[in-house]
């Protein structure tokens, strides 16, 4: 692997994201929406004054991690469709980069967009609405990393998806994220759930975040062993979404499809 | 040459490494691609009517993105040169999206020969343009190829191209070599009066000329 081709890949997205205030703001605008909404939300729902914990911690903390992972796969899946349309393929992958150095430039950008999309989500959580990023002390970066490596292989598996069947199957990348919060326990503990689908919320790594931060908050710092089985999962989900990946560029190396690759062919 | 769908951009495509032949090798700079395909691509590059350059990013820009990728050297001067030997410096802060035919493929051929490769692939580089656009991209090639004595892989429906800028010249037709040799003495050699009538010949009886090789 060549750091400087993994970094054009990178130095594409920051020309495009540079030269354009709107694909700028396309960075936080909803983040900033989705603060502010749920930040008034807490507020409303801590005046009650019945709860055992912060309301303010729990939700808006949840928002903002789950926020950062959603980020983290269609920021991959928006970067790849960038070269979708504009039909930059051929030279991409007519030129010494190699797939691996590709998915890596993709990675390193997304992880450059949702960081600013996370930063900003902090800097209107934190003052706004009292929402303390340390509570969980030195976990949330274990948090934060096992996020971040399924998020990625969301966004390589969602990215194969379009590559296989074509920019329409972009759709699927935008409600991925929203239909896993049912089963990962973003909101709620997975308990709430019926058992089939607690069952299924035990094989989704963030399940294991959500699941570890509630017990931080209930005071219960045995965790690692959850941390532990969702870290696996997340690997795993990553191997299998890159091998997915894999698959799908070498079947359309065989097909032709790469060439021929643009946003009229579907 | 050949007809349309007789196989040239497939080959192109092959010889890039973004189409798997169906069998066969495909070795280049003694090398075999499908292991060395990045090594190998690091000496070579192209340029063809279809793929353009990222309209959304100024030239410099696209300069800038494909330079490292390519991982030139010196990067910076060798931009300066080519907007310099490109004709390029007044456009350099422009968008790709708004050049002009001409000034897109001068930008085109600048990003083909910015790592200084030893095997250049065109397909059709002078298709879209006017004939005194095509002369000039051909001349800026040819010069090239002369100082860099680099081989180049040429594909065109222009006769008087062919003829003015290839050594050898091959006739493919739905996917085999069906001639090859000197374009200025091809014709002659099958009884046909200029590269254009030979090139009638191929794309409509294809098989009368196989039955005489």
């Amino acid at each position: 692997m060549k750091f400087r081709r993994i970094y054009s890949i990178f130095l594409r997205q920051l020309f495009l994201i540079k030269s354009n205030p709107v694909r700028l703001s396309s960075l936080f605008i909803w983040l900033i929406i989705d603060i502010i909404m749920w930040g008034f939300m807490t507020k409303y729902l801590n005046s009650f004054g019945q709860n055992v914990f912060s309301l303010t911690t729990v939700l808006l903390g949840a928002i903002i991690l789950w926020e950062f992972m959603a980020r983290i796969q269609t920021g991959i899946m928006m970067l790849f469709l960038e070269d979708v349309w504009s039909q930059n393929f051929i030279n991409f992958f007519a030129s010494p980069l190699e797939i691996k150095e590709y998915l890596s430039g993709l990675v390193l950008s997304s992880i450059a967009t949702s960081s600013v999309g996370f930063l900003m989500m902090l800097l209107i959580a934190v003052p706004l609405f009292g929402y303390n990023f340390f509570v969980m002390g030195f976990y949330i970066l274990p948090f934060i990393l096992l996020l971040f490596i399924f998020g990625v292989a969301m966004g390589l598996f969602i990215t194969a998806l379009i590559f296989k069947f074509g920019p329409s199957a972009e759709w699927l990348g935008w409600p991925i994220p929203a239909f896993m919060s049912i089963f990962c326990g973003v909101f709620y503990p997975i308990s709430t759930l019926p058992h089939f689908l607690q069952v299924l919320a035990k094989i989704i790594p963030p399940s294991y975040v959500f699941e570890s931060a509630r017990l931080i908050m209930a005071g219960n710092f045995n965790i690692w062993g959850n941390l532990f089985v969702g870290a696996i999962l997340a690997v795993i989900c990553l191997a299998l979404a890159y091998w997915f990946f894999l698959k799908v560029y070498k079947h359309n190396l065989k097909t032709g499809a790469i060439s021929r690759f643009s946003a009229e062919m579907s | 040459m050949g007809p349309n769908g007789a196989g040239k951009t497939t080959t192109i495509n092959m010889i890039l490494g973004i189409l798997e032949p169906t069998s066969g090798l495909i070795k280049i700079f003694g090398k075999d691609l499908k292991v060395n395909r990045s090594e190998i691509m690091e000496k070579v590059n192209f340029a063809a009517v279809y793929a353009h350059m990222p309209a959304n990013l100024t030239v410099l820009q696209n300069l800038q993105v494909f330079g490292n990728l390519y991982q030139v050297k010196n990067l910076k001067e060798k931009i300066s040169q080519i907007l310099k030997d490109f004709d390029l410096e007044k456009f350099k802060n422009d968008k790709v999206g708004r050049l002009s035919s001409g000034e897109s493929s001068r930008l085109s051929l600048a990003k083909t020969i910015m790592n200084e490769p030893k095997l250049i692939l065109l397909d059709e580089p002078t298709a879209s343009l006017d004939p005194s656009v095509s002369k000039h991209i051909r001349e800026m090639i040819k010069d090239y190829v002369k100082k860099n004595k680099t081989a180049v892989l040429w594909t065109s429906h222009n006769m008087r191209e062919i003829e003015e800028v290839c050594d050898r010249v091959m006739f493919l037709s739905h996917g085999k070599i069906l001639l090859c040799g000197n374009p200025k003495t091809l014709p002659k050699e099958y009884g046909k009066k200029d590269l254009e009538e030979l090139f009638i010949t191929v794309a409509r009886e294809p098989l009368s000329l196989e039955d005489e090789v």
